[in-house]
C-alpha cells in the first residue's frame, strides 16, 4: 500500500533579484496513514517550504527544482495549478500557525469552514452549513451551530485554531499539514489544542505532519521526528530513539539548548556559537560544520550522506555523537540561599505595596468610563540586590504591565513602588530621570525594541547621553567595552539594526539596558522570540552578565521553564493576581495552587516518556475577559477544586514555608498553621 | 548574601561539552553577515521603477532649463519692445515673442523658475509645519491632540481655493508671500498623516525604550518619532510640490498670480487666453505642457518613492 505522503529527494529554491535560496535539499519524508510524523528546525531551515512545496504554495519566485511528492501514490510534482487546486483543501490540508491572519475577518467562521466543502464536493448551502456544524462539533467547539454566524474577532485565540483545523479537515484530508499549529496560543491553549489533534488523528486515520520548532511539543505526538537543519533533513529516527539516542551533534545541541524545569540552574545551557548559515551561499560540506564543535577538515569540504545503520535510524554526520550530552559545566554556583528569608521590616532593594493598575475603558460620545481592565490587582512584592525575580503567567495576566510599573513607565492607581525606600512614581521632572538609572528594561520583540534609523553606536549611546553621563569620548570606550562584553565584534557599531539576526539584536538590546548599571532590569520576555539554540546563548549571556554587574532583575515570561532556570524566586500571576510566590523548587516540586500544579503539568516537556505519560488536559477552558474578573478566587471558573467558598471570598496569600505563600482556600500543600508566625495577613506584609 | 563564581566562556563551555575540537569557534553572537543598508535597497527598487526614473530625468531637465537656461541661451527680458510683439516662431525665436516682444523661450525659463521656487518652498514649509505639528499632536495625545487636530479639521473644511484667494489679495505677491500663502493650507494633509504615523510608533518598544531610559518628549520626538516617519515625509513632499504648482498656476489663472514683470507658467496661460481667437498658439500651449510634464513628473517621482521606501520597510 502506498503511502500517505511520500516525499523522495525534493529540492526547492527561491530566487531573490540576484541569488537564489536554496531553501530545502534533497528531502526524503515519508508518512503513513494514522501516523504523526514531527519536523523539527529552526527559522529559516526550510521546514515551512517543505509543507509548502507539497501544497504549491510556494512564495513568489519559489519552485521546485528536483524529487517527487506523491499521496497515496499520485505524483504532486508537475501537475497543473487546476489539478494543484483539486488537492488542496481536498486530499491535502494546511493548518497554518497565525489563525488571526489566516482567517478571513470579514466572513463567518460558518462560511469559511464549509467553503471547502462547497468547493471540492459541490454541496449546496444547506449541506455545507450541515458539515460545518459536524466539523466544528468534531474540534470541540462549543454550541457549533450557534456560533456558525460568529465572526473570528468574536472567537479567543483557542477557539480560532479550532476553527483552523476545522477548515482542514472538512474535506477529510489523507494528509494534515500542521505548520506551527501552537506556537501562537498560550500553554494551557497549546495542550488543548494538541490533544485535539491526537485524537483527531486517532479517529480519522490522517497523516499528519507535525511542524514545529519546539521539541516538547513532538516529543508525545509522533511516532517519528525528522530534524531539519540549513535546508537538510540531518537526523531522522523513532522518536523514542531521537530522544535517547540522538547521534548528530546538531541534535544533541538543540535538546540541550532547552532549559528544563528539573534542570539545575546552576549549570549552563548548551549553546550552539553562531548562527545558521546564509542559503542564498550554503557552506560546501557539511552545513552545521561552522558551528560544530566536532568538525575537522573533512566536514568543512564533504557533504555527509544521510547514512545510518538500520534504516530507521539516518543522520547525516561524519563524527557521529552517542546520545544525550551528559556533562553540563556549571555557570554561577551559588553558594548559599539561605539568606531568603530576610526579616519583615528587612529593607528591600525593590518593594511593591498593594499595587493596582486598571485601564479605563471608555465608550459613547461623552468618552464615558463605562469599565476598566484590571490589570494589575493588589500586587506585593519585593526584590533584594543581586536576586532575579521570575513572573510567569498567561498572555493578558498583567505580567508586562506590571514589569512596566516596577521601571516607572506606568503608575500605579494605588498602592506603592519603592526603590531603595524611596518612592519612585511620584517623582517628576529630574528626580525621576535620575531614579531611571537604576531601572531598566529589555523588551520581549528585537524587531521593535531597536530604532531602525539609528546606528547600534547611536543606540548604546543614547541612555548615557539622555543621563548625561561621561564625555563623548568615555561614552564611546563604554560603548564598545558592553560591546565586547555581549559578544559582539566592534565594526557591529556601525551598522542598522536590520542587518542583524534576532539574537544578536537581543545581545543589543540587552547592552541598552546594562549600559546604565542599574540596579533592577526588567525583562519582558527576554528570549521568546527566539530560536531554541539562540536562546540558550541569550539566557546563558543574561546570566552571567547580571552576576557580574551584581544587578537585580525581574524576568516575565510565560515560559516558566525559562523563568526557573534565570530567578532564585518565582511569581506565578493569574489575571493581574499573584497567586503563588516561592522559591523554584518551591514551585516546581511543591506547588500549592492549583493553577500553578496545571501549568507545570501542561508545559510540553522534551521527553516522550513524560509527554506519553501525561494523561489529564491540565487547565480547561480560556482565561476570562479581565474587565470582569471572577467573584472571589480569580482562578475558580477553571480550578478543578473550586467550591461556593471560592465564589464568595478571595483567598489571601498563606504561608507554606519561610519562601513560599500563595493564595488558596485548597491548596495542594498543608499551609504553616496560622499564628505560629503571625497572622496569614502579617504574612502577606512580609512579602 | 549570594556568592557568584564566574563563569568561564560560554563557547569554551560549549565546546568542552561537546568533546572539543580543533575548529576555532566563531565570535559567541555569531559573524555579522554583509546585508545592504536600507537606503540603497531602496535605492535599487526606486531605479528599477523606470517611470520614477523617468519621472526623475524630467524634472531634471526641467530644473536645468529654468535656472541654468537663461545663462546658456540669453534673450531681453527686461526691456519691452513692441515691434516685436507676437512674433510667430522663428529661426531667431524658436517659440515666438509675446505681447512685450519678449522671447517665449526665455519667458518659459523665467516662468519655470518662479514656479518651481514656490512650489518647492511651499511644499518645503507645509512638510517641516506639518510634520512638527502631526509628530506633537500624536505624541501628547488626550486633549492637546484633541485640541490641535480640531484645528487641522477646522483648516481642512475651509474651502482651499477660497481662502488663498482672499489671502492673494490682501498679500502683496511676491514669490515668498505666494508660497506662505499656499503653506498656509498644504500642511494640514501632512500633519494628518504624521499624526497616524506617530501614533503607531509612539507604542513601538524602541520608544518605550527610550522613555525607560527618562527622555524628553522633544528628544523623543526629534530622535525617534520624525526619523522613523520620514519616509512618509518625502513622499509627501513630492506630491505637495505637484500640488503647489498646479494651485500657483490655478490663482495666475484666475489673476491673482505674480504681478508683472514677474511671470509663471500660470500667468503665461491667462496671459495667453485673450489672444487664442488670433491664433498665437505658441503662447499658450508651451507653458501648459511644461505644467502638466512637470506635475506628471512629480507625481511620478513621488509613486516610486512611496514604493521603494516601503520596500524598505518591509524589509525590517
Amino acid at each position: 500500500m502506498p503511502a500517505a505522503l511520500e516525499v523522495r529527494d525534493l529540492s526547492t529554491h527561491i530566487k531573490l533579484t540576484d541569488s537564489t535560496v536554496q531553501a530545502v535539499g534533497n528531502v526524503d519524508v515519508t508518512i503513513e496513514k494514522g501516523q504523526t510524523v514531527g519536523l523539527v528546525g529552526e527559522s529559516g531551515s526550510g521546514k515551512s517550504m517543505l509543507g509548502l512545496s507539497v501544497l504549491g504554495l510556494l512564495p513568489n519566485g519559489g519552485h521546485i527544482v528536483g524529487g517527487s511528492i506523491k499521496t497515496d501514490g499520485n505524483e504532486l510534482v508537475g501537475l497543473t495549478e487546476k489539478q494543484l487546486r483539486n488537492v488542496r483543501g481536498n486530499d491535502v490540508a494546511m493548518i497554518f500557525q497565525d489563525s488571526q491572519s489566516s482567517l478571513n475577518p470579514t466572513k463567518k467562521i460558518g462560511e469559511q469552514v464549509a467553503e471547502p466543502v462547497r468547493l471540492h464536493r459541490g454541496l449546496n448551502r444547506a449541506e455545507a452549513m450541515d458539515r460545518a456544524v459536524e466539523v466544528l462539533e468534531m474540534v470541540g467547539m462549543p454550541q457549533p451551530r450557534e456560533r456558525l454566524k460568529d465572526y473570528p474577532h468574536q472567537l479567543s485565540g483557542g477557539l480560532r485554531q479550532r476553527v483552523m483545523i476545522a477548515i482542514a479537515l472538512t474535506c477529510e484530508p489523507k494528509v494534515l499539514l500542521a505548520d506551527e499549529p501552537t506556537t501562537a496560543l498560550d500553554v494551557t491553549i497549546q495542550a488543548q489544542i494538541l490533544a485535539l489533534l491526537d485524537d483527531l488523528r486517532d479517529r480519522l486515520g490522517m497523516a499528519t505532519l507535525l511542524v514545529t520548532h519546539d521539541m516538547g511539543v513532538v516529543a508525545g505526538r509522533t511516532s517519528r521526528i525528522n530534524v531539519m537543519y540549513a535546508g537538510r533533513i540531518v537526523e531522522t529516527a523513532p522518536t523514542d530513539e531521537l530522544f535517547t539516542d540522538m547521534r548528530h551533534p546538531y541534535t544533541q545541541a538543540l535538546l540541550a539548548a532547552i532549559p528544563r524545569l528539573e534542570s539545575d540552574n546552576t549549570k549552563a545551557l548548551i549553546s550552539i556559537p553562531g548562527l545558521p548559515p546564509d542559503l542564498t551561499k550554503p557552506p560546501q560540506g557539511c552545513r552545521f560544520a561552522a558551528r560544530c564543535p566536532l568538525a575537522t577538515d573533512r566536514c568543512r569540504t564533504e557533504e555527509p550522506p544521510l547514512t545510518g545503520t538500520d534504516s530507521k535510524h539516518l543522520f547525516a554526520c561524519w563524527h557521529p555523537v552517542d546520545g544525550p550530552v551528559k556533562k553540563l559545566a556549571t555557570l554561577i554556583a551559588h553558594k548559599t540561599m539561605a539568606a531568603a528569608t530576610t526579616e519583615a521590616s528587612g529593607n528591600h532593594l525593590l518593594d511593591l505595596r498593594n499595587v493596582v493598575r486598571e485601564y479605563p475603558v471608555k465608550a459613547g460620545l461623552l468618552q464615558r468610563q463605562v469599565a476598566s481592565v484590571k490589570a494589575v490587582s493588589d500586587v506585593t512584592l519585593h526584590l533584594d540586590a543581586g536576586e532575579t525575580f521570575g513572573l510567569v503567567g498567561e498572555s493578558g495576566c498583567g505580567k508586562t504591565s506590571l514589569g512596566k510599573l516596577i521601571v516607572g513607565v506606568e503608575k500605579p492607581d494605588s498602592g506603592s513602588i519603592k526603590l531603595d525606600g524611596n518612592e519612585v512614581f511620584t517623582l517628576r521632572g529630574k528626580d525621576l530621570r535620575i531614579a531611571r538609572r537604576d531601572l531598566q528594561m529589555m523588551f520581549q520583540d528585537p524587531y521593535g525594541s531597536l530604532d531602525p534609523r539609528m546606528r547600534v553606536s547611536g543606540i548604546l549611546k543614547e541612555p548615557l547621553q539622555i543621563q548625561g553621563i561621561g564625555s563623548a569620548k568615555e561614552q564611546d570606550a563604554k560603548v564598545r567595552a558592553i560591546l565586547d562584553e555581549v559578544g559582539l565584534p566592534i565594526n557591529a557599531l556601525e551598522r542598522y539594526p536590520h542587518e542583524f539576526s534576532g539574537g544578536q539584536r537581543q545581545r543589543i538590546a540587552l547592552a541598552r539596558a546594562v549600559v546604565l548599571e542599574p540596579k533592577v532590569i526588567v525583562a519582558d520576555e527576554p528570549v521568546s522570540a527566539l530560536d531554541v539554540s539562540i536562546r540558550s546563548q541569550v539566557l546563558n549571556l543574561m546570566k552571567r552578565l547580571q552576576a557580574e554587574h551584581n544587578m537585580a532583575s525581574v524576568v516575565i515570561s510565560h515560559d516558566l521553564a525559562v523563568v526557573k532556570y534565570l530567578a532564585d524566586r518565582i511569581g506565578v500571576m493569574y489575571l493581574g493576581k499573584l497567586v503563588e510566590i516561592g522559591t523554584g523548587e518551591d514551585i516546581y516540586r511543591r506547588a500549592a495552587h492549583p493553577y500553578t500544579d496545571a501549568l507545570i503539568k501542561t508545559i510540553p516537556v522534551p521527553d516522550p516518556a513524560a509527554e506519553k505519560a501525561k494523561t489529564e488536559v491540565g487547565i480547561k477552558g480560556e482565561l476570562p475577559s479581565p474587565l470582569n474578573p471572577p467573584s472571589g478566587c480569580r482562578f475558580r471558573t477553571r480550578c478543578p477544586l473550586a467550591q461556593a467558598i471560592c465564589a464568595e471570598l478571595e483567598p489571601p496569600l498563606r504561608r507554606f514555608s519561610p519562601t513560599h505563600q500563595a493564595a488558596c482556600h485548597f491548596p495542594l500543600q498543608e499551609p504553616e498553621p496560622a499564628g505560629a508566625d503571625g497572622t496569614a495577613g502579617a504574612a502577606t506584609a512580609a512579602v | 548574601m549570594t556568592e557568584f563564581v564566574l563563569p568561564e566562556d560560554s563557547a569554551k563551555i560549549a565546546e568542552m561539552q561537546l568533546g572539543g575540537g580543533r575548529a576555532p569557534a566563531p565570535p559567541e553572537g555569531g559573524e555579522l553577515r554583509a546585508i545592504q543598508s536600507g537606503w540603497k535597497l531602496s535605492y535599487r527598487e526606486f531605479v528599477s521603477n523606470r517611470l520614477a526614473v523617468v519621472g526623475v530625468g524630467i524634472l531634471v531637465v526641467f530644473i536645468l532649463f529654468s535656472f541654468a537656461g537663461p545663462h546658456i541661451y540669453q534673450t531681453n527680458q527686461s526691456l519691452a519692445n513692441p515691434v516685436l510683439a507676437y512674433n510667430s516662431p522663428s529661426g531667431a525665436h524658436l517659440l515666438g515673442t509675446n505681447a512685450q516682444g519678449f522671447d517665449e523661450i526665455g519667458q518659459l525659463m523665467r516662468g519655470g523658475q518662479s514656479s518651481l521656487e514656490i512650489g518647492g518652498l511651499a511644499a518645503l514649509m507645509a512638510i517641516v509645519v506639518g510634520t512638527l505639528f502631526g509628530a506633537i499632536s500624536g505624541l501628547a495625545g488626550g486633549a492637546v491632540d484633541w485640541f490641535m487636530m480640531r484645528i487641522v479639521d477646522v483648516g481642512l473644511s475651509i474651502p482651499y481655493l477660497l481662502a488663498v484667494l482672499v489671502l492673494a489679495t490682501v498679500l502683496h505677491s511676491s514669490v515668498f508671500e505666494l508660497s506662505l500663502v499656499l503653506a498656509a493650507f498644504s500642511w494640514l494633509v501632512p500633519a494628518r498623516l504624521v499624526r497616524g504615523e506617530v501614533l503607531t510608533l509612539r507604542e513601538r518598544d524602541f520608544v518605550w525604550a527610550s522613555r525607560v531610559m527618562g527622555a524628553s518628549r522633544i528628544r523623543l520626538v526629534f530622535k525617534h518619532l520624525i526619523p522613523n516617519a520620514i519616509s512618509v515625509t518625502i513622499v509627501n513632499v513630492t506630491f505637495l510640490i505637484a500640488d503647489t504648482v498646479l494651485a500657483l498656476a490655478t490663482l495666475a489663472f484666475l489673476g491673482f498670480g505674480l504681478p508683472y514683470p514677474l511671470t509663471s507658467w500660470g500667468d503665461q496661460m491667462a496671459n495667453a487666453l485673450q489672444f487664442q481667437s488670433e491664433g498665437y498658439w505658441w503662447l499658450l500651449y508651451p507653458p501648459g505642457v511644461c505644467l502638466v510634464l512637470v506635475v506628471l513628473a512629480t507625481n511620478l517621482v513621488g509613486d516610486g518613492l512611496r514604493d521603494a521606501l516601503d520596500v524598505r520597510l518591509r524589509r525590517r
